[in-house]
């Protein structure tokens, strides 16, 4: 972590530890926080994928579905700890992680972007057709809320459980980002020849990001399967792959604090629009255009250096 | 019905589908060459295509062969102007900005079309009788042998258009390297814009020829996109003629899974073939091994 994280980090800290009494303890307020912690969580991932290593990954939303379906099929069928699901799922998706990341980011640009999106939609297919233990298209139901120490973890308290993770989880990428893995990260960003050329280990590093972002979309998936009870495919499809690039890219693809901020544009925009009904999609569509039209290296760059233009 | 009978009709079902995935890919492949960009709008302009198509000729009574051309115009004017006012003003953002941009588009023409046209799906009459044909024992609908005409036309149209004239080898030019290209004299932009038109105009066909089988409705894009964009890829990206044999393999693969082995996991299927396919060749069928090394967003 570099010095100038420290207030933002700071800040996200005091606003989490008070926005339920913010908004009155407002259920609808507190769901959406939660929301925009799970989404967080993977576009911080792919931040580091992206952003930083420059590899695209279309297939994260099958990650997602990896950890989401781990614990809902671990705790409801088999009553297993939740804890113990957790792991299960993210151990799951780091296997399978590593075992598809060797050979496809050996692909460079657009064939990679096409390999991950196969392998995400296999993925969503399975979840579809595997309905013994998945449920298939009608979903999985009565996933258990969580329970610490007696006490049911819902709204306010389970904000803070998964606020806890995004802050954990930023706190980590943090410290990769700003260390030599960080560094030789940003340098296969660069040029993957040049890294090899000065000692750098590119394909090494790739593998290793893309399971670590595959790890944290895993976590998201376990915390989502347990704060909404019922999970469906339609939630793993590729349009959330997409709709992830998109807030990674909407909010700046380049800074992990920019993902962050695409997260919580793209989350909170539909829940604005809603009232819009028929006009929603032209809407949304519309605005994502004019900001990728206006600030094509994303909101936090481009609200940045608004501010350094007035400056001067 | 036998299983040979069986085979050639799923050998047709996937043919048919083929051509259609086949014309998705070669749009893509076009502004692929000139801008390096792929175009996640793709599949609308198919889908606007299909939409466009049934207003002319249901709702404005144009006859077919106008109604059709009219249809192709218009959506190749759509495709102009999305160049003009979404990608051309951009200059310096990076290849992911400017896809993610496609994407936005699409989202948008899917916002006009379900205004205009509502959730709905609209047939439209085949083009010539609705009585089927039956061939060795399979059943096959006369529309189908439309669409091989018409694919094998435009494919036809497509290559003579890059091969023989001045504007095509300049594109062709414009593929292999932009900036050469400008220093003869080449205009780059104005054969960006062509290209947008032009792959624009492709979509349209295979959405006007394949809505008579399939009906078409607002949101048919996205999956044709992304079986067009497979193809491109699985072909070679920038390889039109890759692209097109790796239209018509997904598309049979997919026909032949589902009929064979399981319809819920006909998808899947494809899919796993493409992801074999490149791993064992990263650069696709007919594409080059030395050019995707250096390819990056």
């Amino acid at each position: 972590m570099g010095k100038k994280d420290f207030y933002p980090l700071l800040f996200v800290f005091l606003i989490i530890a008070i926005f339920p009494w913010l908004v009155g303890g407002n259920e609808y307020y507190i769901s959406i926080l939660i929301f925009l912690g799970i989404n967080g969580i993977i576009t911080m991932g792919l931040s580091l994928l992206m952003g930083y290593t420059g590899q695209i990954s279309l297939g994260h939303a099958g990650f997602f579905g990896l950890g989401a379906y781990s614990s809902g099929i671990l705790t409801t069928q088999y009553s297993i700890h939740p804890l113990a699901a957790f792991l299960a799922g993210i151990f799951l998706s780091a296997i399978i992680a590593f075992l598809v990341g060797k050979p496809t980011l050996r692909l460079k640009g657009h064939y990679m972007a096409v390999a991950t999106l196969g392998f995400g939609e296999i993925l969503f297919i399975v979840f579809n057709e595997l309905s013994p233990l998945t449920g298939g298209p009608s979903g999985l139901s009565g996933i258990p809320i969580l329970t610490f120490m007696g006490y049911s973890l819902e709204g306010a308290r389970y904000l803070y459980l998964v606020w806890g993770f995004v802050i954990l989880l930023l706190l980590f990428s943090l410290n990769v980002i700003n260390s030599r893995v960080g560094r030789a990260l940003r340098a296969v960003h660069g040029s993957e020849i040049a890294a090899n050329a000065m000692g750098v280990d590119a394909s090494r590093y790739k593998v290793q990001v893309f399971v670590l972002s595959a790890v944290y979309a895993s976590i998201a998936g376990s915390l989502y399967a347990h704060f909404v009870t019922f999970i469906s495919p339609s939630s793993f499809s590729l349009m959330f792959s997409i709709l992830l690039l998109m807030m990674v890219v909407v909010g700046g693809a380049e800074t992990i604090w920019g993902a962050l901020l695409g997260a919580m544009v793209l989350t909170l925009l539909p829940e604005y629009l809603r009232g819009l009904e028929d006009f929603e999609v032209l809407a949304y569509g519309g605005i994502l255009m004019v900001v990728l039209l206006f600030m094509p290296q994303g909101i936090l760059l481009g609200v940045r250096k608004l501010f350094e233009k007035k400056r001067n | 019905m036998s299983l040979t009978s069986q085979l050639i009709q799923f050998l047709f079902t996937g043919l048919t589908l083929g051509s259609i995935y086949a014309l998705v890919a070669l749009g893509f492949t076009m502004i692929y060459n000139a801008t390096g960009i792929i175009n996640l709008a793709q599949g609308e302009f198919v889908m606007l295509g299909g939409l466009i198509m049934v207003f002319c000729t249901a709702v404005l009574k144009i006859p077919l062969l106008i109604g059709f051309v009219l249809t192709v115009a218009v959506v190749m004017l759509l495709g102009a102007l999305f160049e003009r006012l979404a990608i051309h003003p951009l200059k310096n953002a990076s290849m992911i900005t400017l896809i993610m941009i496609t994407l936005a588009a699409s989202i948008l023409f899917r916002g006009v079309a379900m205004f205009l046209w509502g959730k709905d799906p609209y047939g439209l009459p085949a083009f010539s009788g609705g009585q089927s044909i039956q061939l060795w024992g399979a059943t096959l609908q006369p529309q189908i042998f439309w669409i091989f005409g018409i694919t094998f036309l435009a494919v036809f149209g497509i290559g003579l258009f890059f091969n023989r004239t001045l504007t095509g080898k300049a594109m062709t030019a414009c593929s292999f390297n932009p900036l050469a290209a400008r220093l003869v004299g080449i205009n780059v932009r104005k054969l960006v814009l062509l290209s947008f038109g032009l792959s624009a105009a492709v979509g349209a066909v295979a959405g006007a020829i394949i809505t008579p089988i399939t009906l078409m409705e607002y949101d048919r894009g996205p999956l044709l996109a992304l079986k067009g964009f497979a193809a491109a890829v699985l072909g070679g990206l920038g390889s039109g003629v890759g692209a097109i044999a790796a239209g018509f393999i997904i598309g049979i693969l997919e026909s032949l899974g589902a009929g064979l082995i399981s319809s819920g996991y006909k998808d899947a299927i494809a899919l796993l073939v493409l992801l074999v396919i490149l791993w064992v060749k990263p650069s696709g069928l007919l594409g080059s091994a030395e050019e995707s090394q250096l390819k990056k967003f």
